[in-house]
């Protein structure tokens, strides 16, 4: 994955707060995982449109926090290792 | 000591919701998981009443939908139910044999919001040769997985795999391929109802169980990247019982195509039990105070060896169908954990499925004139 990748989330795949839960899910074919609310803020944002640069700063303007880019590549990593992401398009 | 049946708050919702539309089927499965008494359930539950057990199991904090049978597609209303689970925020799967799909339903259900669609083979005996010699049925998947992508779902297709297919499982994994699955279920029979009727033609050998997971180990590296391949193993082949729908009451609520509330789709076989019934309860009370779904919530049904195993947080004792059926009392272990008192009867099982003759008693069918015979 590079900076300038655009990540999107794999068709037949929804993120959706459940207010039961109190929690965002992350709802796929017969599965769901339940998430934290930063991984749920990093997934909600990638939406195809935005690079990971752009997920970066944005997420680092909305917590008014600096040095989020290696927490947020990790995730990306782990949530493509996942299944969740679609394959990149650059 | 007896366990209060009263509204525990270490209760969870029931998120995951599954809804047997109807027991009618086209097909005559011989491990079908429905009740072999499934001719007597006539009066299935109208659109309205589904979709009132929609909402209320939805308010509980149920999103995983399953919208299974029999066959679903059976029912005209299916598209209605659907529309009303996706309105209300469920994720919704449906679990069909593809009989009874055209395009324009698939088209609706898609435009309603259906979620995902698993395509399962089935097979009788006739079918099976029919579906590996690649006529009519597969012309029928291939068909269905062909609309099925065209509508941008991806392809997840289940086949359930026994002593008579198994041997064919390299005929299987490459019809999926050709179909463009993305996701290949192989789950072997679980023996309960017709399959635990059938279970003496159905239980493979452990030699045919090592072929099958070589087979199924080079697609796997072949289609890496392409193609997941699930492979689940017959749990008599195991020495630890899996946890049933991951703990009874915890997680998951059936109801039965006549209302009847199970805490999962094989509970209604067990005895001096009596399941609640959607037409006259709420969901809420069902889940959290009826007896049935409490009958063998956390560990105080327990007997011994479970009682004081340490490892009863991990299975949870095993199937309670399973007991009854192998050890006739549904509150022991199940008999498939090697500290089972009854865990003979699973080895003798296993014994006489590594010999080469076919059982005397023919397959059953799941058929009407059977179910109505068998009951
Ligand atoms: S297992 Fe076979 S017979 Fe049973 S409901 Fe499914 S398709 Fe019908
Ligand atoms: S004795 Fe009971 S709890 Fe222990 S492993 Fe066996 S089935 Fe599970």
């Amino acid at each position: 994955m590079t900076q300038a990748d655009r990540p999107s989330m794999r068709p037949g795949f929804r993120l959706q707060w459940e207010e039961v839960q109190k929690a965002y899910v992350l709802l796929y074919p017969e599965g769901m995982v339940k998430l934290n609310t930063s991984a749920a803020e990093i997934l909600r944002r990638c939406d195809g449109e935005r690079s990971v640069d752009e997920i970066v700063a944005d997420l680092e303007s909305a917590f008014n926090r600096k040095g989020l880019q290696g927490d947020i590549e990790q995730f990306l990593q782990l949530a493509r290792a996942q299944g969740w992401l679609s394959a990149a398009v650059s | 000591m007896k366990a209060a049946v009263t509204t525990s708050p270490s209760v969870g919702p029931p998120l995951w919701l599954l809804l047997e539309l109807t027991y009618r089927c086209p097909l005559q499965c011989v491990f079908c998981y429905n009740p072999i008494d499934f001719a007597k359930v006539e009066d299935e539950l109208t659109t309205g009443e589904w979709l009132r057990v929609l909402r209320e199991a939805r308010a509980l904090g149920s999103v995983q939908l399953g919208l299974s049978g029999g066959e679903p597609l059976v029912r005209d209303d299916v598209e209605q139910i659907a529309a009303e689970a996706h309105r209300l925020g469920y994720y919704t799967n449906l679990i069909t044999s593809g009989v009874g799909l055209s395009r324009e339903r698939l088209s609706e259900l898609k435009r309603v919001g259906l979620d995902h669609i698993q395509l399962s083979f089935q097979d009788s005996t006739r079918e099976m040769n029919d579906f590996l010699s690649h006529t009519r049925t597969f012309e029928l998947k291939k068909r269905c997985a062909e609309w099925i992508k065209s509508h941008g779902y991806p392809m997840v297709v289940n086949c359930v795999i026994h002593r008579l297919n198994i041997d064919h499982l390299d005929t299987i994994i490459d019809m999926a391929v050709q179909m463009g699955a993305d996701y290949l279920e192989l789950a072997n029979t679980q023996y309960y109802s017709w399959a635990h009727l059938n279970r003496e033609h159905l239980l493979p050998s452990r030699e045919q169980l090592q072929r099958a997971e070589r087979t199924m180990l080079e697609w796997r590296e072949r289609m890496k990247g392409k193609m997941r391949i699930l492979f689940v193993v017959p749990d008599y082949y195991e020495q630890r019982p899996k946890r049933c729908v991951n703990g009874w009451g915890t997680t998951l609520a059936t109801i039965a195509p006549d209302g009847t509330a199970l805490p999962c789709h094989t509970a209604r076989m067990l005895p001096g039990l009596s399941f609640p019934n959607v037409r006259t309860k709420g969901m809420r009370e069902i889940w959290f105070q009826s007896e049935a779904f409490n009958k063998f919530r956390g560990f105080g049904w327990m007997k011994e060896p479970c009682a004081s195993c340490e490892e009863r947080e991990k299975d949870l004792g095993g199937c309670r169908c399973q007991a009854y059926l192998l050890a006739h009392d549904p509150a022991v272990a199940d008999p498939v954990c090697s500290k089972s008192p009854h865990h003979q009867v699973v080895l003798a099982a296993l014994d006489r499925a590594q010999q080469p003759q076919v059982p005397e008693a023919p397959l059953i069918f799941r058929r009407r004139e059977n179910s109505s015979r068998l009951a």
